[in-house]
């Protein structure tokens, strides 16, 4: 019966009738290739054996390899020897691993966290839970859906605020002439274009693109510029322990910000600092006034959550969770943590050798040193990012980032001659 | 009082202790609120007929031995990291799955015109369509997808979040506990030109009602007639009839007559995935230039709100689909959870009719297909059923059948029977 029905409508008649529905996308124009993400392709697309990936921020080894860690290797093995089932998570996630991520960050003695008070929900890495947060502001945010994001900032940052609906305006924070922080342009921002209530989105530690961070004397002036502009903190912790090597020193601005009393929003990634980039496992958190508040914010995170994925992924919300509830694993988690921080940090004291004391590169290199986590902005103008690809197959964002993470001691020397001669313009 | 010292202390720091002061609580979702109340209860022959997630014989979740050996499989392969998946996921599960759906002979995927992204689950996965059409669909004046009455509670919730109005066409006829093929062809008919319609591929969520092929032959010329856009939800597929191809034939047969369509498909419960969240969107279009368009903007959308999607449920599914003795395994293990599915509704079925002569026509309950079905009782019976006899289903008479099993099927009948000669 089936089979008759098909064989008399397909074929002569199907493609007449499909011209009739050539209009349906006829519109939609091509999008364009992510800049960050984009780098990747093309990296993989050269068949050039010298090339070098410094595009996508992922850790690498020293061998150039991701990096799975022991602590998640075994914590894997943990999980799936419980025999657990697939049954769905709760709308806002594995709860008891949310309650070790908000320790995490906040501290186990943070007085929000002990009061009950912070509304936490687990979220598709760092990406799902800006998005979760930026949909919640949108929706319940008292005061203009307006947006203050660092300039410059990770690039995914503007089309998440935007189509949730903010309308995204930039503060000074990278000043090109130092390669260094822009304090006082920062300050002169947030102190007096910013209108009062502006949402503002400070990068806990590791600034991407840039490495820059602010000091924690910085960090005081800033958590009372908004304090007296009331201005809404909204945090993106995506390197907690990998900018320093330690979770508790990483933490520091989210945690003096949430002592001074502000009710912050945070959105956390274990992709980096648990390499489960793919797993996607994240969690976003706002501090509320008491538990009464907190259940009221809990619910509608639940109607956001709801219409865009009903429930999170186990899998990896799993394995953190087995990490951060265990002394042992949590213990070999640090250490692991701060082995990556290391390895980054060493790169890039033998970055700045190589360029400044072996090629006399032109230039000051010192910011290589300074900068702080994966990244690091070269200061390289497009059209050496551009040649660097085309002519010494090495791999960068167009605005000059590196990742560090793709450097290590079979390429370095290559790397720093490759920058070198892009700078003297003889690539 | 505790909470207006705070108010006062955080109004002297300057910080502002009124930011949510306004969030208003929301209702607990009423599935959550059965499945608490369930919990709750003491009375041992409590029944959960609320739960949409497989059940085995003795009531317990049940991961299928597929899956349990394609996990065996991936932890042991030492080349496996976490990295990244591209923006639109795992090449080799979205190429497997669009196959799945459409089959290996399927024209759309000869001409390379289906563009497909792999997305948290069916709820992901309708979500990114909902907000695809709605950004690019060239809509004939507002924005609205027509959805059946009734539907999974969340397709309206789905829709109102990307800016679409939802309005329902006819489809359950509660006085046959059947379809109603007339109000929903008149529907398609009066509707302006080029609406998008929302049809489940197969076991209606639910009411398990379907359409006949003859049915949907009819329904796939309206559509075309009236240049409508079919956003075809699949979440069932091979756990309606036990056999993949066969619950596949609507949705390829509307792709083979040219139906312009999207297709939103979950691993959830046919691979008992759920809590990885698996699926996968496809949108075929009517060139592969046009395809590839599609496709760029539909990572775009992705990239904005995910970023990338989860690895370890699609590796899995993958493997399944992409290893013969594999995919020839899965197949038994859809036939396992189908087939004690149909069992329970022969054995409800035979039960109500044949042991307890309950009054009425029980037909539906062997004509209804998948995992639901509406039993046809009035709200008033299904309240009775849960504190009368601590049997727990919705209020519009929805069962979700892989809640009952050789232990609980008769006592499930008695009360059924019971509230329906009480009414």
């Amino acid at each position: 019966m089936f089979s008759a029905l098909t064989r008399r409508t397909a074929g002569a008649g199907a493609g007449a009738l499909r011209t009739l529905h050539l209009s349906t996308w006829s519109t939609v124009p091509a999008g364009p290739p992510d800049p960050i993400l984009g780098v990747t392709e093309a990296f993989k697309a050269d068949k050039d054996p010298r090339k070098i990936n410094l595009g996508v921020g992922a850790y690498r080894d020293g061998q150039g390899k991701p990096y799975v860690l022991t602590s998640v290797q075994k914590a894997e093995a943990l999980v799936d020897g419980s025999k657990p089932d697939k049954e769905y998570l709760p709308i806002t996630g594995h709860a008891e691993f949310t309650k070790n991520a908000i320790k995490l960050a906040y501290g186990a003695d943070s007085a929000p966290l002990k009061a009950g008070s912070i509304a936490a929900t687990q979220s598709i890495s760092g990406t799902g839970a800006l998005r979760i947060g930026a949909a919640f502001l949108a929706r319940h945010y008292p005061h203009a859906k307006v947006v203050y994001l660092p300039d410059p900032t990770w690039g995914n940052h503007i089309p998440i605020f935007r189509d949730s609906g903010f309308e995204v305006r930039k503060y000074a924070y990278y000043n090109p002439a130092t390669i260094g922080l822009n304090f006082e342009g920062l300050k002169a921002d947030l102190l007096t274009n910013a209108p009062e209530h502006s949402v503002v989105l400070l990068h806990a530690c590791a600034h991407n693109p840039t490495g820059v961070d602010p000091t924690p004397e910085q960090w005081k002036e800033i958590s009372d510029i908004c304090k007296q502009r009331k201005l809404f903190p909204f945090f993106d912790m995506a390197y907690q322990g990998f900018a320093s090597g330690s979770t508790s020193r990483d933490a520091f601005a989210v945690r003096h910000f949430v002592s001074e009393g502000h009710q912050i929003a945070l959105c956390q990634s274990f992709a980096k600092n648990m390499g489960l980039y793919g797993e996607r496992v994240g969690a976003f958190s706002l501090v509320t006034a008491d538990p009464e508040e907190k259940a009221r914010v809990d619910s509608q995170l639940k109607i956001i959550i709801r219409p865009m994925y009903s429930n999170p992924p186990a899998h990896g919300a799993r394995i953190a969770n087995t990490i951060l509830s265990s002394p042992e694993l949590y213990a070999e988690w640090e250490t692991e943590v701060e082995g990556m921080a290391k390895r980054i940090i060493d790169m890039r004291e033998k970055l700045y050798n190589v360029l400044t004391n072996d090629l006399k590169t032109p230039g000051e290199w010192g910011h290589i040193k300074s900068q702080i986590g994966m990244f690091s902005f070269t200061g390289l103008k497009k059209e050496q990012t551009v040649a660097l690809a085309q002519k010494a197959h090495v791999y960068m964002t167009a605005d000059g980032r590196i990742s560090m993470a793709g450097l290590n001691s079979n390429n370095i020397n290559y790397f720093a001659e490759a920058v070198s001669g892009a700078v003297k313009g003889t690539l | 009082m505790a909470s207006r010292i705070q108010q006062v202390a955080a109004h002297m720091t300057g910080v502002s202790a009124e930011q949510w002061q306004g969030v208003p609580l929301a209702p607990p979702d009423s599935i959550f609120q059965l499945t608490a109340a369930y919990k709750e209860d003491t009375f041992d022959k409590k029944i959960n007929l609320g739960v949409g997630a497989y059940r085995d014989d003795n009531n317990k979740p049940w991961v299928l031995p597929v899956v349990k050996e394609a996990t065996r499989i991936l932890l042991n392969d030492e080349t496996l990291d976490h990295e990244y998946l591209p923006i639109t996921g795992l090449p080799e599960f979205t190429t497997a799955a669009a196959k799945l759906i459409l089959g290996v002979t399927s024209p759309a995927l000869a001409e390379g015109r289906v563009a497909s992204v792999q997305t948290i689950s069916g709820t992901g996965a309708n979500h990114l369509g909902a907000l695809f059409l709605s950004r690019f669909y060239q809509w004939s004046g507002d924005k609205k997808v027509w959805l059946s009455n009734p539907t999974w509670a969340n397709h309206h919730a789905i829709l109102k979040n990307v800016g679409i109005e939802p309005v329902e066409y006819p489809y359950y006829d509660p006085k046959t506990i059947g379809l109603d093929f007339e109000g929903f062809v008149g529907a398609l008919k009066n509707a302006p030109e080029r609406s998008v319609f929302l049809l489940h591929a197969c076991a209606h969520n639910p009411t398990g009602v379907d359409p006949t092929p003859e049915q949907w032959g009819t329904i796939a010329e309206v559509m075309l007639a009236k240049k409508h856009y079919a956003f075809l939800d699949c979440a069932y597929q091979g756990f309606a009839s036990g056999d993949l191809d066969k619950d596949a034939w609507a949705v390829r047969f509307f792709v083979e007559k040219g139906v312009a369509l999207l297709i939103c498909q979950s691993f959830a419960k046919n691979a008992g995935l759920y809590g990885e969240r698996v699926g996968a969107l496809h949108i075929v279009s009517p060139t592969k230039e046009a395809s590839a368009r599609v496709k760029s903007q539909l990572s775009v959308l992705q990239r904005s709100e995910i970023s990338n999607p989860p690895s370890h449920g699609a590796r899995i599914v993958s493997l399944i689909l992409n290893n013969p003795t594999l995919f020839e395994a899965w197949k038994q293990d859809i036939q396992t959870m189908a087939g004690r599915i149909i069992d329970m509704r022969k054995e409800l079925f035979r039960l109500l009719t044949e042991e307890f002569h309950t009054p009425g026509n029980w037909d539906h309950i062997v004509n209804q297909i998948g995992m639901f079905s509406f039993t046809g009782i009035k709200p008033s019976q299904s309240k009775a059923l849960i504190e009368e006899a601590h049997v727990y289903l919705t209020g519009n008479g929805r069962i979700s059948m892989a809640g009952l099993n050789t232990k609980n099927v008769r006592y499930f009948a008695e009360s059924l029977d019971k509230v329906v000669r009480s009414a």
